[in-house]
């Protein structure tokens, strides 16, 4: 199997290819650095992202918190993270780093709140 | 029993003169407008000019209104508070062979009245206006021409109309309208309203509307204009308004200050079919900031905050329609107001308003209100009366729009009064919030909120301007 | 009258930044005048992840980031007012705001700060053609409804102008389920970083169309589709390549401007390319004790420069609260961008009063690989760096040691400017 990437380690952006043999062997091509080919390695084999969104927060000076999941989940969870959060409210006070949903979608990542509500 | 004595259909420019001036009149009297607000259609994309008057062919009603609205205009800008400056203008020619061409308007000017007219040389018309191109040879100085804001004029007639007893009925469009023979059945889309007279002051439909009841039909053509608007920064190029000598489609590309700082450039001219494209161009766009470019030099179009673009209500005969419909009695036009038509409104509406209530046989009544208060620009006071002010009312001290300096109290006012702004745009040409440099963009948010607030709705259904421009989606 | 030391216009990360470092340096009557409602300015919006990488070396949302820089200045007891406007700056530093609890206050300060950040280029500059319906958003403004407010603004997006706020905003939308069409950008490269062109269009299959505008808005109302072209070389859109796209949003992004109208009114003398003051290398401007940092400045790419550069003001205005300089007495070097270098922050240089060093900020106005930045002073070649990529959607640097002067300590021009 063969894929594309464009590598985001620096402006220099330089395109990838990542080719998988039959033996399971990941082989990169086209990167400048080291970093970009463990970009590619990963990006293959178990891209992550963080997502991030806001939820409503009850009896808060501002009617919305943002949140984060707390760590990279895997890319194909983003949709069903997304879900989850938007069945999500909490109420003030809010602090940075609170746990706002335990177990997001079942990545076992939490998704915590990045910033600060005081109550009304 | 009639619901009304008089409709007027349209809350334009015309149609809201013409209401302020029945207002006079012991007179039940309803304004009628397809829109959500007053001035939505020509009424507010045009030149803002107060023309001095000497287009027009000596003997037509454009000649006629235009030098009477034109010396009214300050009388009205006083008593009703909104922003109009005398700053004259100069019509240009660019070769000795046009010369004649300004000798003509200087000739039609004098016939029709107005006064202070001179043709200068291209040197003295520079020393007025050192902008000006070095190929402008003669120059016609009107000394009594002026800028108006259109919404500003617009909105105080209206105001000052409610306050006087009329009613604004928004978002009504007129789909038919009855002879009953004791009057005038108006069916519009949310019910029928009936009254003894109809005023036609409904600007490019305004040949739907006559059609209805009149077997003389008459045709509007849609003549599109478009306009470059930019900063503040720029207003200062040009004191004077500049005119090029008029075409075949209308005044030509001016170049102008406006009543609030900026430089304005525009318009060109396209007949169209649809009634409702004020689509801008890119071709359109080019030629009125090359033509411009002929009038005055170093134009600073990188300084270009809007552009847009206005339909003139174009009668096929080139006059105004006004007065009594021949086969339709107590059917009254105000048809084919295209320019001088800001000009003429505080004429045109006293004409009207004279010629319905004759033949109403009204009489004045005695606590008719001549004055109205405009809106405290907060931003313009001296720093001890905004302080004094924000003491007073606290919501002049938080400023939503940034470019222009308003404040929540602003906003609020606009919404308040009668008719009051129900959408953005309304806010906007009533207080001008979202019309400077960044053009709404910190300022939309907050002014959604306030509009939801003040009007108790859902903030989803806060419009730009008429129904279906909402702002939020999903 | 009220007097303050320094007196710090706006409260966003530049604001803050400045704040800190103006009291580390031993100034403790500093007074922020903040506009809106919360300290922390865009950052308060900006929920995505990937700020503060420089400055703590790790990922920070905007909030959080903004979070470390108020805790600081809440620690410190450094004072602030929100929902207050300045409106005036006088050339003596008199310093007028307005909000709904003080009425009017005029104050002195010894030193100002301008930090009011940047706003984003409208549609009316661009010159897109068309109607003008709802749905036409500057994605600063959806950003803030959707993030702040919580209200979705559309559900088949354009967005014309890939600068980073556009891709972020793409990709907010399709996460909350709307559908982004496609991105159009006028330049043959795009203004953001690679990092949002992936993580933002392409792991969402969003198109990104370089050397596209959009021609035409459609839509009486609401916006219920625009028109897209190709641009030639010339950026002017090429006849035939029209495509339409129904949607009922369209994002634009297209650039920032620094939020200016203060520095104009208080008649600094301005630099034609950043739209922002101009400044020496202590940050202050043409009006003495009144210094600029951040956006206001000139548009930054990564908020860590900003806290960087608002710092060096915050310490440069606590030195000039303690020791006031008079103009006169600066004998300055002007610096100059050259071939390929569109301008540079700072615009002068003290040889005598300057740091040990100085960071010389500017941004390039093409794509170029394997270059050199050459410092020239007075026509000697100073300084030679190799950079393999430049690219204008970022901000470079260069360092100017205070002893690289040593034997030229009366340099007239520095030039900058880029090699092969």
């Amino acid at each position: 199997m063969k894929r594309e990437l464009t590598c985001i380690g620096c402006p220099l952006g330089c395109a990838l290819t990542v080719e998988t043999d039959d033996g399971g062997e990941i082989h990169v091509t086209g990167y400048t650095c080291a970093r970009g080919k463990d970009y590619a390695i990963k990006e293959v084999t178990c891209p992550t992202r963080i997502v991030t969104s806001t939820v409503p927060v009850e009896g808060g000076v501002i009617s919305r918190v943002s949140v984060k999941t707390e760590h990279d989940i895997p890319k194909d969870k983003i949709f069903d993270v997304m879900n989850e959060i938007r069945r999500t409210s909490v109420s003030a006070p809010v602090r940075i780093g609170d746990t706002v949903i335990a177990d997001c979608a079942g990545t076992g990542t939490a998704v915590i709140a990045t910033k600060n509500v005081e109550s009304l | 029993m009639l619901d009304y004595d008089v409709i007027i259909i349209g809350a334009g420019v015309t149609g809201s003169a013409i209401a302020r001036e029945l207002a006079r009149y012991s007179l039940r009297t309803a304004v009628v407008e397809k829109e959500e607000d007053v001035c939505s259609g020509t009424s507010k994309a045009n030149s803002a000019i107060v023309h001095a008057g000497f287009d027009a062919v000596p003997g037509t009603w454009k000649a006629k209104l235009n030098v009477e609205g034109n010396r009214m205009m300050e009388r009205l800008s006083q008593d009703l508070d909104f922003p109009f400056k005398r700053n004259g203008s100069m019509v240009l020619c660019f070769s000795e062979e046009e010369k004649p061409g300004l000798e003509k308007l200087l000739e039609r000017g004098k016939t029709n009245g107005v006064e202070g007219l001179q043709i200068i040389t291209g040197d003295e018309a520079r020393e007025m206006e050192p902008s000006l191109s070095d190929e402008v040879v003669y120059a016609l100085h009107a000394p009594t021409g002026g800028i108006v804001c259109p919404f500003g004029l617009t909105i105080a007639l209206a105001e000052n109309a409610a306050e006087n007893g009329v009613e604004f009925l928004f978002n009504r469009s007129v789909d038919r309208i009855e002879n009953t023979g004791e009057g005038y059945a108006v069916h519009t889309s949310k019910g029928d309203l009936s009254a003894k007279y109809v005023v036609n002051a409904a600007g490019v439909y305004a040949d739907r509307i006559h059609n209805m009841v009149s077997e003389n039909k008459i045709k509007i053509i849609p003549r599109r204009g478009e306009y470059v608007l930019m900063d503040k920064e720029a207003g200062g190029l040009v004191s004077h308004t500049i005119f090029q000598l008029p075409g075949k489609l209308g005044k030509g590309v001016l170049v102008t200050p406006t009543v609030h700082g900026n430089l304005l450039v525009g318009p060109n001219a396209v007949d169209l079919d649809d009634k409702e494209n004020t689509a801008t161009t890119a071709e359109g766009l080019d030629e009125i900031r090359q033509k411009a470019l002929k009038s005055v030099k170093g134009i600073p179009y990188h300084l270009t905050i809007t552009s847009f673009a206005g339909l003139r209500a174009h009668e096929e005969n080139d006059d105004f329609i006004i007065g009594e419909a021949e086969d339709a009695e107590g059917f009254f036009d105000a048809a084919g107001i295209e320019s001088p038509g800001l000009s003429c409104a505080p004429a045109l509406g006293k004409y009207a308003a004279e010629m319905i209530a004759a033949k109403a046989g009204a009489d004045k009544k005695p606590d008719f209100k001549g004055t109205r208060k405009g809106f405290i620009r907060a931003a313009e006071l001296d720093p001890e009366e905004r302080g004094k002010l924000i003491r007073e009312k606290p919501e002049y001290g938080n400023i939503i729009c940034r470019c222009e300096n308003i404040s929540e109290g602003e906003i609020r006012d606009a919404i308040r009064r009668t008719p009051g702004a129900v959408s953005l745009d309304g806010i906007k040409r009533r207080v001008r919030q979202g019309m400077g440099r960044c053009q709404a963009g910190f300022c939309t948010p907050k002014a959604m909120n306030i509009l939801a607030e003040e009007l108790h709705v859902d903030i989803h259904t806060i419009c730009k301007n008429r129904e279906g421009s909402e702002f939020l989606k999903g | 009258m009220l007097y303050h030391d320094i007196v710090i216009i706006g409260g966003g990360p530049a604001g803050l930044a400045a704040a800190a470092a103006a009291k580390e340096a031993g100034i403790s009557d500093i007074l922020i005048l903040e506009r809106d409602e919360m300290l922390g300015g865009i950052l308060n919006q900006c929920i995505h992840n990937g700020f503060g990488l420089h400055t703590f070396k790790e990922e920070l949302t905007g909030p959080e980031y903004a979070q470390r820089y108020i805790d600081r200045v809440l620690e410190e007891k450094i004072s602030y007012r929100l929902h207050s406007m300045v409106i005036d700056i006088s050339r003596d530093r008199q310093v007028t705001y307005i909000n709904r609890e003080e009425g009017l206050v005029r104050l002195q300060a010894g030193a100002v700060i301008l930090a009011m950040g940047c706003r984003e280029r409208p549609r009316g500059a661009l010159n897109i053609p068309g109607y003008r319906p709802a749905g036409i958003y500057s994605a600063g403004t959806a950003q803030r409804l959707m993030n702040i407010e919580g209200y979705m603004v559309g559900k088949e997006v354009v967005v014309l102008g890939s600068g980073d706020i556009g891709l972020i905003m793409a990709r907010r939308m399709t996460l909350e389920g709307a559908v982004v069409k496609v991105v159009a950008e006028l330049m043959p490269y795009s203004g953001g970083l690679k990092r949002n062109i992936v993580q933002c269009l392409d792991d969402y299959g969003i198109p990104l169309k370089l050397s596209h505008t959009v021609v035409d808005i459609h839509g009486k109302e609401r916006v219920t589709g625009v028109t897209i072209a190709q641009v030639g070389a010339d950026r002017k859109p090429v006849p035939g390549t029209e495509e339409y796209y129904s949607c009922d949003t369209l994002l634009l992004s297209c650039g920032l401007i620094p939020e200016n109208e203060l520095s104009r009114q208080a008649g600094l003398e301005m630099d034609r390319v950043t739209s922002g003051p101009v400044v020496g290398d202590d940050l202050e401007t043409s009006v003495e004790g009144v210094f600029a940092c951040g956006n206001v400045l000139h548009v930054h790419d990564l908020v860590d420069y900003v806290s960087e550069e608002a710092a060096r003001a915050g310490r440069q205005a606590a030195r000039f609260v303690r020791e006031p300089r008079k103009k006169e007495e600066k004998q300055d070097a002007l610096l100059k961008g050259e071939n390929g270098v569109r301008y540079t922050i700072p615009q002068h240089l003290n040889v005598e009063c300057m740091d040990e060093q100085t960071v010389v900020r500017f941004r390039v106005d093409n794509i170029y690989r394997n270059k050199s930045i050459v410092v020239y002073f007075d026509g000697k070649e100073a300084v030679r760096r190799k950079k393999r990529i430049l690219a204008p959607g970022e901000m470079e640097q260069i360092i100017l040691k205070k002893s690289a002067f040593s034997s030229c300590p009366d340099v007239k021009e520095i030039r900058i400017c880029l090699e092969d």
